[in-house]
């Protein structure tokens, strides 16, 4: 898997007044293990986020990031260990599951808009059919969100007619017409040219000031920095160190951090 | 003074192409001569086609139109050309294009099959051209296939409304329980109940008296109102028969398809076992090896004295093996979806069944829209097989119009006819589905 590692400055003052952490417990792992096959690719991950939390998930490639943000709404399915969402348990139970997908907006690398659905109708098609929002109050929700990304003049384009930042800031705002409590980015940017990476960071820099709670998995060092109050570093399946960014970046503590933070900063 | 240092001082103004390279000419030297070898093919092409074309149009043309057999077509010809060679005898065509076209329905009864035919061209409206025709054409759509047997065959309006009414009380029944499996389980059972009750037991009329008024009950079914003179399965025939085989295998086999090609995905054991080996028996079975079943086998596992309709057989076996290669070619659509689709539609909290009919299928049936239709067009033209079990198709009807001794020794002006029809109806059904791949081509592809 090929990832490009950018550090793009972040250069807008940061408003950091809505951007509290609270008390109550928005995503619990405890015990995590996750196997694909004979490959043993999370192991024993525990990791509690709290409402209004950005964390930053890094990690060199293969370290089971992805999986594990993939965990938190179940594209993957974990085999031990315990996932709570929003106070509901991650099991079989097919109810829970798409309860729990619908209150967890989640960004893709390659963005995953439906090619055969104008940006308006990628928007509302969920909320119309999940949520059974009469569907000119789930356009009138689109178009709030799509305004709120700054495309609102693209809402009866298709997905292919948009450049690559544009189609992701589109997927940020689908996932949010939802009404998310928790956003999962799996690295949103990789895929962009570097120039359209700022945008999307933008928008995501927005959405942290609005008090969402984020788990990103990124390489965009600076947007770790800047917007994450907690980063945390994967290696071989496992939580090798978190911190927050400050002392993450400045005094990492293991060897594998180093290294890790050495290979990406070192340029 | 260096090579790789050059700056312009002028710049070009434009220029016109030179002649030989646009309008006709240029057209005529790009695509015909643009060298003496691709010259001399062209002229020898030219030539070849005009040798095939003289005598295929003298033949249709030069032709005799009015005769009532085939000697007197030859006196016409002798009288005319002095010879029989390389003229048509079309005359068969007008003593018997009828036939050709209804078998032996009863001719004043005609208007049913014309009416039924223009019903389906309302019905289908609505569904092939969606965005230049009114859905409440859809009511027609919905009632076509409970319609179409009715006109077709006659009897009593009650045995389609019987029909009908069953799937009304098995969505009504199946939508009361939580959940889609009891809700599928009762409702396929309440339908069954319903038909049961409506077909098996002589009290139709008794029922009528209840619901209608108590005069209908006297009247006897011959006279009754909604009453049509029932025509025989053996009387039909001619392309009214393969277009009837043909619609409804096309219009069963795309549903049954798509659900078999879901099940082949199923992560469920049992379900995907089922229609892979479904899938595969009828991929691996010649289709008249089918018609064989349908026609002798099926008599001899059905209890005996029960009646079940050749046509009706033929339709459902056609319709199986339509399904198990439409499966397939959905299936290719599938597979041509990148994971992330579906992803994507998860991640939104879309159920199965709203992921499928929302996301993965609109863009699986698109890419899949070629094969669909040359499945369609094959299974068309694959309904004269049923001449072979002595139904009277158009290829059935031409041997019994040779049986005759006026036109003993005809073939290829029948056989030119029905491939005529043939291509018409499947020269649309190739057009539309081009038309149907522009429509739905969003620009991103």
């Amino acid at each position: 898997m090929a990832e490009s590692i950018h550090d793009t400055v972040v250069e807008r003052e940061i408003d950091r007044r809505k951007m509290r952490v609270s008390d109550e417990v928005a995503v619990q792992i405890t015990g995590m293990n996750k196997w694909f096959g004979m490959f043993h690719v999370l192991r024993d991950i525990d990791l509690t986020v709290h409402k209004g939390e950005r964390i930053v998930i890094c990690g060199p490639s293969g370290s089971g990031k992805s999986t594990l943000i993939r965990c938190i709404n179940r594209l993957e399915e974990h085999q031990t260990g315990q996932i709570i969402v929003e106070g509901t348990e991650l099991t079989s139970d097919l109810k829970n599951i798409d309860k729990i997908r619908s209150e967890v907006g989640m960004c893709f690398q390659h963005f995953n808009l439906f090619p055969h659905l104008t940006i308006l109708e990628n928007c509302t098609l969920a909320p119309i059919w999940v949520r059974k929002i009469p569907k000119r109050e789930a356009e009138e929700t689109a178009m709030h969100f799509l305004e709120k990304v700054k495309i609102p003049e693209q809402a009866e384009k298709y997905p292919g007619q948009l450049s690559g930042g544009q189609q992701q800031r589109v997927a940020i705002a689908r996932s949010l017409c939802m009404r998310p409590r928790i956003m999962l980015f799996d690295e949103p940017t990789s895929a962009l040219d570097p120039e359209m990476i700022k945008e999307v960071l933008d928008t995501m820099i927005e959405l942290a000031e609005e008090g969402m709670t984020m788990l990103c998995v990124t390489h965009e060092m600076g947007f770790a920095r800047q917007v994450a109050n907690r980063v945390i570093f994967m290696d071989d399946g496992q939580i090798v160190e978190q911190n927050e960014p400050e002392e993450f970046f400045n005094n990492p503590k293991s060897d594998r951090t180093k290294l890790f933070l050495s290979q990406i900063l070192g340029h | 003074m260096s090579d790789t240092s050059f700056v312009r001082t002028e710049m070009l103004a434009e220029q016109d192409p030179p002649p030989t390279s646009v309008g006709v000419i240029g057209w005529l030297r790009a695509n015909l001569f643009p060298n003496w070898w691709n010259a001399v093919l062209t002229v020898l092409c030219l030539a070849a086609i005009w040798y095939v074309l003289s005598g295929l149009l003298g033949w249709t043309l030069r032709s005799v139109w009015t005769a009532g057999s085939l000697s007197e077509c030859r006196e016409v010809m002798i009288a005319t050309w002095g010879s029989t060679h390389g003229h048509a005898c079309w005359g068969v065509i007008n003593d018997r294009w009828l036939q050709l076209l209804f078998g032996f329905y009863p001719p004043e009864l005609y208007y049913r099959p014309i009416l039924a035919l223009l019903l389906l061209i309302a019905a289908l409206a609505p569904v092939l051209f969606a965005d230049k025709v009114s859905p409440r054409f859809l009511y027609v759509t919905a009632a076509y296939p409970f319609l179409m047997p009715w006109l077709m065959w006659g009897g009593s309006i009650w045995t389609p409304v019987g029909v009908a009414a069953g799937f009304a009380v098995a969505y009504l029944v199946g939508r009361a329980p939580r959940g889609a499996v009891p809700g599928l389980v009762l409702g396929i059972l309440s339908a069954i109940v319903w038909w049961m009750a409506w077909f098996g037991f002589p009290v139709q009329a008794e029922v009528l008296a209840a619901g209608l008024g108590e005069g209908l009950a006297a009247i006897s079914p011959d006279t009754a109102p909604f009453w049509l003179e029932t025509v025989e399965s053996r009387k039909f025939g001619g392309f009214m028969l393969s277009v009837m085989i043909g619609v409804v295998a096309i219009g069963c086999s795309l549903p049954l398809g798509i659900l078999l090609a879901l099940g082949r995905q199923s992560n469920m054991l049992i379900v995907k076992a089922i229609c892979v080996g479904f899938i595969e028996f009828i991929r691996g079975v010649p289709l008249i090896t089918l018609l064989f079943v349908a026609s002798t086998l099926l008599n001899i596992f059905l209890p005996p004295g029960t009646n079940f309709d050749i046509i009706l057989r033929v339709m459902i076996m056609v319709t199986l093996f339509a399904a198990a290669y439409m499966a397939e070619v959905i299936r290719g659509g599938l597979a041509g979806l990148p994971t992330g689709q579906y992803e994507g539609a998860d991640s939104l909290g879309l159920n199965y069944w709203q992921a499928q009919r929302l996301i993965i299928m609109p863009q699986a049936l698109k890419i899949s829209i070629p094969g669909i239709v040359s499945t369609f067009i094959g299974i068309f033209k694959d309904t004269t097989l049923v001449s072979i079990i002595a139904l009277l198709d158009p290829l059935g009807l031409s041997n019994s119009i040779r049986a005759d001794t006026d036109w003993n020794g005809i073939y290829w002006e029948l056989f030119a006819f029905i491939a005529l029809l043939f291509f018409i109806a499947c020269f649309g059904m190739s057009r539309y589905s081009m038309y149907l791949e522009r429509k739905l081509k969003t620009e991103n592809d």
